[in-house]
């Protein structure tokens, strides 16, 4: 079975998916990404869906899991690049995704996840950011 | 008067996804801008996990119809599973039996201009949706 | 219908008279539109279609003009209907194309058997119910060709009368003005969340100064372009919320919680340039 890559950025983990996925990869992700959030002792989590044709409610529900579990072990979630279309029909699916936040494209969730978690996440020093 | 008509296998885990192409495929034929196609392929995901999971699998039929000037897509859903003892409960946003968020049949309604389901306990569910241009 | 009919016999022993007198009949008929239709146009149409009906007469069951035998009439008027609705034809002058071709067909079937009464009775029957059925689908077609530009013109004005404007480096705002229904408000959602993509806007300013009434469906679409605004990553601000229009609201039940709502499209801005970081000031004057 095909697995859907994840990328280390310092700190931060990058997932980005772009596959039609079917349930199986779906949750095979949400365990690679907890293993490696603790592996890698990441502080932050990037899922980028601008490739993402639809959110159904079990794929909504799997983001909602991700943010939960990541933000039990001290990481960050941000959802980005939601297409319109699919945004419009998560909302009238009923799907809202509380807890989870979003940015528009993968620069600024970066940037919202430097300045939630701060100096404190960049002791490795790997980002010259201040 | 039915222009087109795809009749798919809901066999397997992965046939869900092969459902959403085609859905997408005769969405596009029948000129559904990019929101419609969105909501009609988010209601047949949904749909056909439930006579995967709920109906132990089935068939998906998918028309693209034309009744005067409108044209739309129609797409009927049949499983032979254990049905559903009480329609009105399973159309109610947050009742699931799967541990999912229960939003499935409900939202799938609201995504589609016409939704009707028939279900008798021992004698499988039949879900027939329709979205209109 | 008599199966032994001769009027395919007839009417291609006398095409050329048939056709020239229809002509006759089309250009004598105060239906006609020279302004918007050549000469030599309706001559080329008249005579395809002309066509078109003798192959349709070699079908089996003449007054079944949905049968394969009519099928190059059936496009041929469709095209034609179509073509004249955009020309700005009226539906009686567009199916008056093909009723006009009764008279000539009459006119011939009388002279030809004068003198077999019930024959011709027949014929004349048979010809009125072709030439009815062609002439009503032809009516048809020009209707559903209107309601195609109607509808398109429809969407046209909706798209017109939702401007997304920049008000700043990634601050979009979105001036309302008129009644919102649930056809326009879907336009509406659509063109702001597209718009914030293509500018990459992280804030939307909704401003519903100039609606007039906000009634619960309303409140529900504008909630709900917000949440998906939201879920994109950007944030919307609703302003120009009426004094009347607050109350209403209370009165319905809406509440806004969970949404920024500023009574005006300043306050809005003001709080667009905070969320973005942007500061504004005075210079002193010079």
């Amino acid at each position: 079975m095909d697995k859907i890559p994840i990328l280390r950025m310092g700190r931060f983990l990058l997932v980005t998916i772009q596959v039609d996925m079917h349930d199986q990869l779906a949750l095979a992700l949400q365990e690679d990404l907890t293993s490696r959030i603790v592996k890698d002792g990441a502080r932050g989590v990037l899922i980028d869906i601008s490739s993402l044709e639809i959110v159904d409610s079990f794929i909504g529900r799997m983001l909602g899991t991700i943010a939960s579990m990541s933000r039990m072990l001290d990481a960050e979630t941000v959802l980005v690049g939601m297409q319109p279309a699919v945004a419009i029909t998560m909302v009238e699916l009923g799907l809202a995704l509380p807890g989870v936040r979003t940015a528009l494209d993968v620069d600024k969730g970066m940037e919202m996840l430097r300045s939630r978690i701060g100096p404190d996440g960049e002791m490795t020093g790997h980002d010259p950011d201040p | 008067m039915i222009l087109t008509r795809e009749v798919a296998e809901l066999k397997r885990p992965e046939d869900v996804v092969r459902v959403r192409q085609v859905a997408r495929a005769l969405a596009l034929q029948a000129g559904f801008g990019l929101v419609d196609q969105t909501k009609i392929v988010t209601a047949v995901s949904e749909l056909g996990r439930n006579a995967l999971i709920h109906g132990g699998g089935g068939t998906a039929t998918l028309e693209v119809i034309e009744e005067g000037i409108r044209r739309g897509l129609r797409i009927v859903f049949r499983d032979e599973g254990p049905g559903i003892a009480d329609v009105e409960r399973a159309l109610q946003d947050g009742y699931t039996t799967s541990g999912g968020l229960g939003i499935g049949l409900g939202g799938a309604r609201r995504l589609m201009n016409e939704f009707e389901i028939s279900s008798s306990p021992g004698k499988g569910t039949t879900v027939t949706i329709a979205r209109w241009k | 219908m008599s199966t032994k009919s001769i009027l395919p016999e007839l009417v291609r022993r006398f095409e050329a008279e048939i056709l020239n007198d229809w002509m006759r009949e089309q250009r004598a008929a105060i239906t006609l539109r020279a302004d918007l239709l050549t000469d030599a146009e309706l001559a080329r149409q008249s005579a395809e279609f002309f066509a078109a009906f003798q192959a349709g007469l070699q079908g089996q069951d003449l007054g079944e003009i949905t049968g394969p035998a009519w099928g190059t009439a059936r496009d041929l008027l469709k095209e034609i209907a179509r073509l004249r609705s955009r020309q700005g034809f009226s539906l009686s002058e567009t199916a008056t194309f093909v009723f006009s071709l009764k008279q000539p067909l009459f006119a011939l079937c009388q002279r030809e058997l004068e003198r077999e009464a019930v024959l011709l009775v027949g014929e004349l029957w048979t010809i009125s119910v072709i030439i009815d059925k062609l002439g009503l689908f032809t009516a048809e077609s020009a209707l559903a060709a209107r309601e195609e530009i109607i509808g398109r013109q429809q969407a046209e004005l909706l798209e017109l009368s939702t401007p997304v404007v920049k008000l700043w480096d990634k601050v979009l705002a979105l001036p309302l003005i008129g009644t919102l229904d649930s056809n326009r408000t879907q336009v509406v959602m659509e063109s702001l969340l597209q718009a914030i993509v293509d500018t990459g806007s992280s804030v939307a300013i909704i401003d519903i100064t100039g609606v007039p009434t906000v009634d619960t469906l309303v409140a529900q679409h504008l909630m709900k372009t917000v949440s998906a605004a939201r879920l994109m990553g950007a944030d919307c601000i609703i302003s120009g919320i009426r004094p009347a229009i607050a109350q209403s609201m209370v009165h319905l039940g809406v509440s806004f919680t969970e949404i920024v709502t500023k009574a005006t499209l300043a306050d809005a801005l003001r709080h667009a340039f905070a969320r973005t970081g942007v500061s504004v000031s005075r210079q002193a004057a010079g």
